[in-house]
């Protein structure tokens, strides 16, 4: 069973993607670890891939929480792709 | 002798390369202020002692704000010269500054001084901008074009962010004491289970007096104070405020402060084929490395197998069959050719040659006794005598 990379971040996908680089091309590994490594590299690619193509701003604003602390709400005032 | 261009144009220069005179800011009174319907502005600045003529072009007038009246404090800002065609003195400004903002810039270098001294401002107190952030804080005004600059330039170069903000009144008498509020309050809130890895505190371009607020006390130093690592954005490329003296990095306007926080997502998808090509090609190299291994330790076994070693021992006997034919083969040559050679002898010492020439063989006809001895013939005694072709008896008289 193949593991699961859904809930990295970017920043940890691309580090990993970089150290598996690194790591394969180092060489020093079995076959059957070389071509692990390399199919878990084509997948963080893939994942870096469409976590840059999907990903949209997700933007909140602090506002009092009426009993002297504070939340973050949804801020509705601008959206993505909106132009001045 | 010179003449009067050349004197005029002498002093002229010498004022031009003076830079205390060149790129200063004077403070004085308005008076006689004309604008002429070049658009150009002139009028003279005065204080209780002297008086100066100024100048200030159509471009630089169209940004003021309003224009100043007779009477009014102003700062200008520019250089002096000399107006050749009237032979005097006369200032330049390319900005001038309303109501009471020369106090304002003392208690700026003041408070400069104040601070920089207490080492607020130190370079070794800057602390470094995280590379990837997926959190950060903005400390501006939620409606001012500024905060839209700021997610525009997020959203395009780096979507993956999560943006807190901490909407803040920026200008006017109650603006600084809210924008130091609103950078403890991300502070404070990075301790909890949503860290921030960096902060932005921005403001868009306005007037010297509207960007005030970033030159106050209290906001200078809560963004000295600042755990989370500070981008100020304030105003234009020129201005210069406390605020992005004190900031661990300051950016030109608010888009170049959200542009510093984040990492450019084309770079990085940029990167992708690259990392991806540099992926394949170290599998593809390790494949075939152990594909080379595999034919290398093929052909060793194969040396190794018994049916090589069979073959090899069937090629030796072959080769020492073959060597024993030939040596027997040669051995028959030679005894041949010694048969030859004894043959030869042998025809070389056959008696009946010399019969041949003539000579005959003396033989006792019983014993068969070859008489080569007068002794051994007595007279009336019948001797054989053989010759080359035959033989016939004899008798002794």
């Amino acid at each position: 069973m193949t593991e699961s990379l859904q809930d990295l971040s970017f920043e940890e996908a691309f580090e990993q993607l970089q150290e598996t680089v690194q790591a394969l091309e180092a060489g020093d590994l079995t076959l059957a670890q070389s071509l692990a490594l390399f199919e878990r590299g084509v997948r963080l690619t893939n994942l870096c891939d469409s976590l840059l193509d999907n990903a949209e701003l997700h933007v909140r604003q602090v506002v009092a929480d009426g009993a002297g602390g504070f939340e973050a709400a949804p801020f509705t005032a601008w959206q993505p792709g909106e132009e001045l | 002798m010179i003449t009067v261009s050349q004197l005029i144009t002498t002093v002229k220069n010498l004022l031009e390369v003076d830079s205390d005179l060149t790129d200063v800011w004077v403070e004085g009174e308005v008076s006689n202020f004309k604008q002429a319907a070049s658009g150009h502005c002139y009028f003279t600045l005065k204080d209780s002692r002297a008086v100066v003529p100024c100048v200030m072009w159509r471009n630089d007038a169209l940004r003021l704000r309003r224009l100043p009246v007779d009477g009014e404090q102003v700062a200008i800002h520019g250089y002096i010269s000399l107006y050749e065609p009237q032979g005097k003195l006369q200032f330049y400004a390319d900005r001038l500054d309303l109501a009471g903002l020369g106090k304002l810039y003392q208690e700026f270098e003041r408070l400069k001084a104040q601070l920089a001294a207490e080492g607020l401002f130190d370079a070794a107190r800057k602390q470094p901008l995280p590379v990837w952030p997926a959190r950060i804080g903005v400390v501006t005004s939620s409606k001012a074009a500024a905060l839209r600059d700021i997610l525009r330039t997020l959203a395009v170069r780096y979507p993956l962010v999560d943006v807190l903000l901490a909407p803040t009144a920026v200008q006017g008498a109650e603006a600084p004491a809210q924008i130091a509020a609103a950078i403890d309050l991300l502070n404070a809130w990075n301790l909890g289970v949503e860290p921030i890895d960096v902060l932005i505190v921005a403001r868009g371009g306005g007037s010297i007096e509207e960007l005030w607020a970033f030159n106050d006390e209290q906001v200078v130093r809560a963004i000295a104070a600042s755990v989370i690592p500070v981008i100020s954005g304030v105003g234009h490329e020129t201005d210069f405020t406390l605020s992005d003296l004190a900031a661990d990095q300051r950016a030109p306007t608010p888009t170049g402060a959200a542009a510093l926080a984040v990492p450019d997502r084309l770079e990085l998808a940029g990167q992708l084929p690259g990392l991806r090509s540099r992926l394949q090609s170290a599998a593809a190299g390790h494949i075939d490395r152990e594909r080379r291994q595999l034919v290398q330790t093929r052909r060793l076994l194969e040396r190794l197998s018994p049916a090589v070693q069979l073959a090899t021992r069937r090629q030796q006997v072959d080769e020492l069959s073959r060597s024993m034919t030939r040596t027997a083969a040669h051995r028959l040559a030679v005894q041949r050719a010694q048969v030859d050679g004894m043959r030869a002898r042998l025809a070389s010492l056959d008696p009946n040659a010399v019969l041949a020439r003539g000579y005959a063989i003396l033989q006792e006809p019983v014993s068969g006794a070859v008489i080569t001895s007068v002794a051994q013939a007595a007279s009336g005694m019948a001797i054989r005598a053989r010759v080359a072709d035959g033989e016939f008896d004899v008798t002794v008289s």
